[in-house]
């Protein structure tokens, strides 16, 4: 499924694109090789061929739990990336609040997302979805702050005397030098904070809540033993964040078309 | 306060008066004496670090002088920049990426809320001018080092402005461009009738241009001889005589001139 998608992002090396799939390839089969010849007891690790029966036989729940746990992923993405983006506007207009939000946000960076998760779900109650898109939220702001700040701080010299020989306003050199100068930097952020939302949503789950996202069908499933059901949940997480990945990527390169690098 | 002094500012593109410059403890400018008439081309030379192009920038009111007086067509060098009566292009030729071309040649314009419409028109205008109609949608990266220089020069020109100012404008361009370039700014000049303010390190380059050829010499930056250029008197010149003027008695008299007065200052 992420073949042909992992292809259109990289269109000009078909060769690029053979050499990790045949790698991926012999590491499932020596995988299975290891696990049948050693008799690996499954809760040790599972043989691919019984994740990918149980990723077919969970594939409905599967697709609704991607959904949750990629719908949370997506909103708390864009919450994050406004405020991110908001914040680091505004820290670059005014010395004083760049004082202000710099500290914090960076502090941000710091917070252990595990330390958030079960303190917003006993704030927000176990019922509902925004204690893991505030999650999301929190986990995305720092990468599109700090991203979107340096690029609004690389003005160029000679761009900062053309506006001032132009008596220039200071909104004016923001919305024609600074704001479309950052619009890269600030898509590098987005593309960095991409998949890191969907481990957030992720790991978000595995502090109760609603049982309805992947995080919680693994957590469920290792508990009840079904290990190989586990493993098909992790590997649609990876999905979904590849899927992110691949997104963010894709905005990345549409707007910055026609730029130099 | 005299009516014969305001008279003269008024008349005079550029007037520097007792102007001084300095950077905490380097003497950037000293003593600086300095009057462009009004479409008079003058070039400042000398090596680096001899102020010039601080010169310039106060000029440009992008530094402001430690001591002395800076007018700009009669007016505050301030006030002249607030009212757009110069143009500037910088060594790197400072356009914006992500507009085209045909708009970054507006972009004064634009800055000072200019309707659509009259910005095209003239943006139109300029790009005919610098020889680059054909272009007005490119985007700058697409576009050769002479050919951004010249978007950059369009875009100087775009408030009509009675004086330019440049810095060093050719300096990273190849010796074949560059001479064409010369002989474009000089047509450019006459076609708009802009007094010209020219920072140079290159001696032939400051001689071919100027009307004078100020040179300067460094610590502290100050000017020490004015000789006359290949222009006077030759403002009709057309661009295809530039490459003849080369070859003149006067050109390389004028060259050796500034020749001596720059070594005369290292001594």
């Amino acid at each position: 499924m992420t073949g042909p998608s992992l292809a259109t992002a990289a269109p000009r090396r078909g060769g690029g694109v053979l050499a990790p799939v045949a790698l991926g390839v012999l590491v499932l089969v020596v995988w299975h090789v290891v696990v049948v010849a050693f008799a690996v007891p499954a809760f040790l690790l599972p043989t691919p061929l019984a994740i990918a029966q149980q990723f077919v036989a969970q594939f409905p729940v599967i697709l609704s739990t991607s959904a949750v746990t990629g719908g949370n992923a997506l909103v708390g993405l864009v919450a994050g990336f406004l405020i991110g983006l908001v914040l680091a506007v505004l820290a670059a207009s005014s010395r004083l609040i760049a004082e202000l939000t710099t500290p914090v946000v960076l502090a941000a960076s710091a917070i252990p997302i595990v330390a958030l998760a079960p303190v917003f779900t006993i704030m927000f109650g176990s019922t509902t979805e925004i204690a893991r898109q505030l999650v999301v939220t929190v986990v995305v702001i720092v990468p599109v702050f700090v991203s979107s700040a340096r690029g609004l701080r690389a003005v160029a010299p000679v761009h900062g005397d053309l506006m001032t020989s132009l008596a220039a306003t200071p909104w004016q050199r923001a919305r024609f030098v600074r704001l479309p100068g950052a619009v890269p930097y600030v898509l590098t952020g987005l593309r960095l904070a991409a998949p890191a939302a969907v481990i957030a949503s992720v790991v978000a789950e595995y502090f109760g809540g609603l049982q309805n996202g992947l995080g919680s069908r693994i957590t469920s499933a290792a508990a009840n033993t079904a290990y190989a059901r586990a493993w098909a949940f992790v590997v649609a997480s990876i999905v979904l964040g590849l899927l992110f990945h691949l997104g963010g990527t894709l905005v990345e390169r549409l707007v910055t078309r026609g730029r130099p690098a | 306060m005299s009516g014969l002094a305001s008279e003269k500012s008024a008349r005079s593109a550029v007037e520097l008066t007792g102007v001084d410059k300095r950077f905490g403890d380097v003497h950037a400018l000293a003593e600086i004496e300095l009057t462009l008439d009004d479409g008079e081309f003058v070039s400042l030379i000398g090596p680096s670090g001899c102020g010039k192009s601080t010169l310039l920038r106060v000029v440009a009111d992008l530094e402001q002088p430690t001591e002395g007086t800076v007018r700009v067509g009669g007016k505050p060098a301030r006030q002249a920049r607030l009212d757009q009566d110069y143009g500037i292009a910088f060594q790197q030729s400072g356009l914006l990426e992500w507009r085209t071309v045909a708009e970054n040649v507006e972009l004064p314009l634009h800055v000072h809320g200019v309707g659509k419409a009259e910005r095209r028109a003239r943006a139109a205008e300029l790009l005919e001018l610098v020889g680059l109609a054909d272009f007005a949608g490119s985007r700058p990266g697409q576009l050769s080092g002479g050919m951004q220089q010249r978007v950059a020069i369009a875009r100087a020109l775009a408030p009509q402005p009675k004086l330019l100012l440049m810095d060093e404008p050719f300096g990273a361009l190849d010796e074949m461009t560059r001479e064409r370039m010369q002989a474009e700014l000089l047509r450019i000049a006459r076609e708009s009738g802009a007094a010209v303010l020219f920072v140079t390190h290159s001696i032939p380059e400051a001689v071919v241009l100027s009307d004078r050829v100020v040179v300067m010499t460094p610590r502290p930056g100050r000017i020490t001889e004015i000789v006359t250029g290949r222009r006077p008197g030759r403002a009709d010149l057309e661009p295809d005589d530039v490459e003849d003027v080369r070859e003149t008695a006067a050109f390389f008299t004028a060259v050796t001139a500034v020749r001596e007065a720059l070594r005369k200052g290292h001594g």
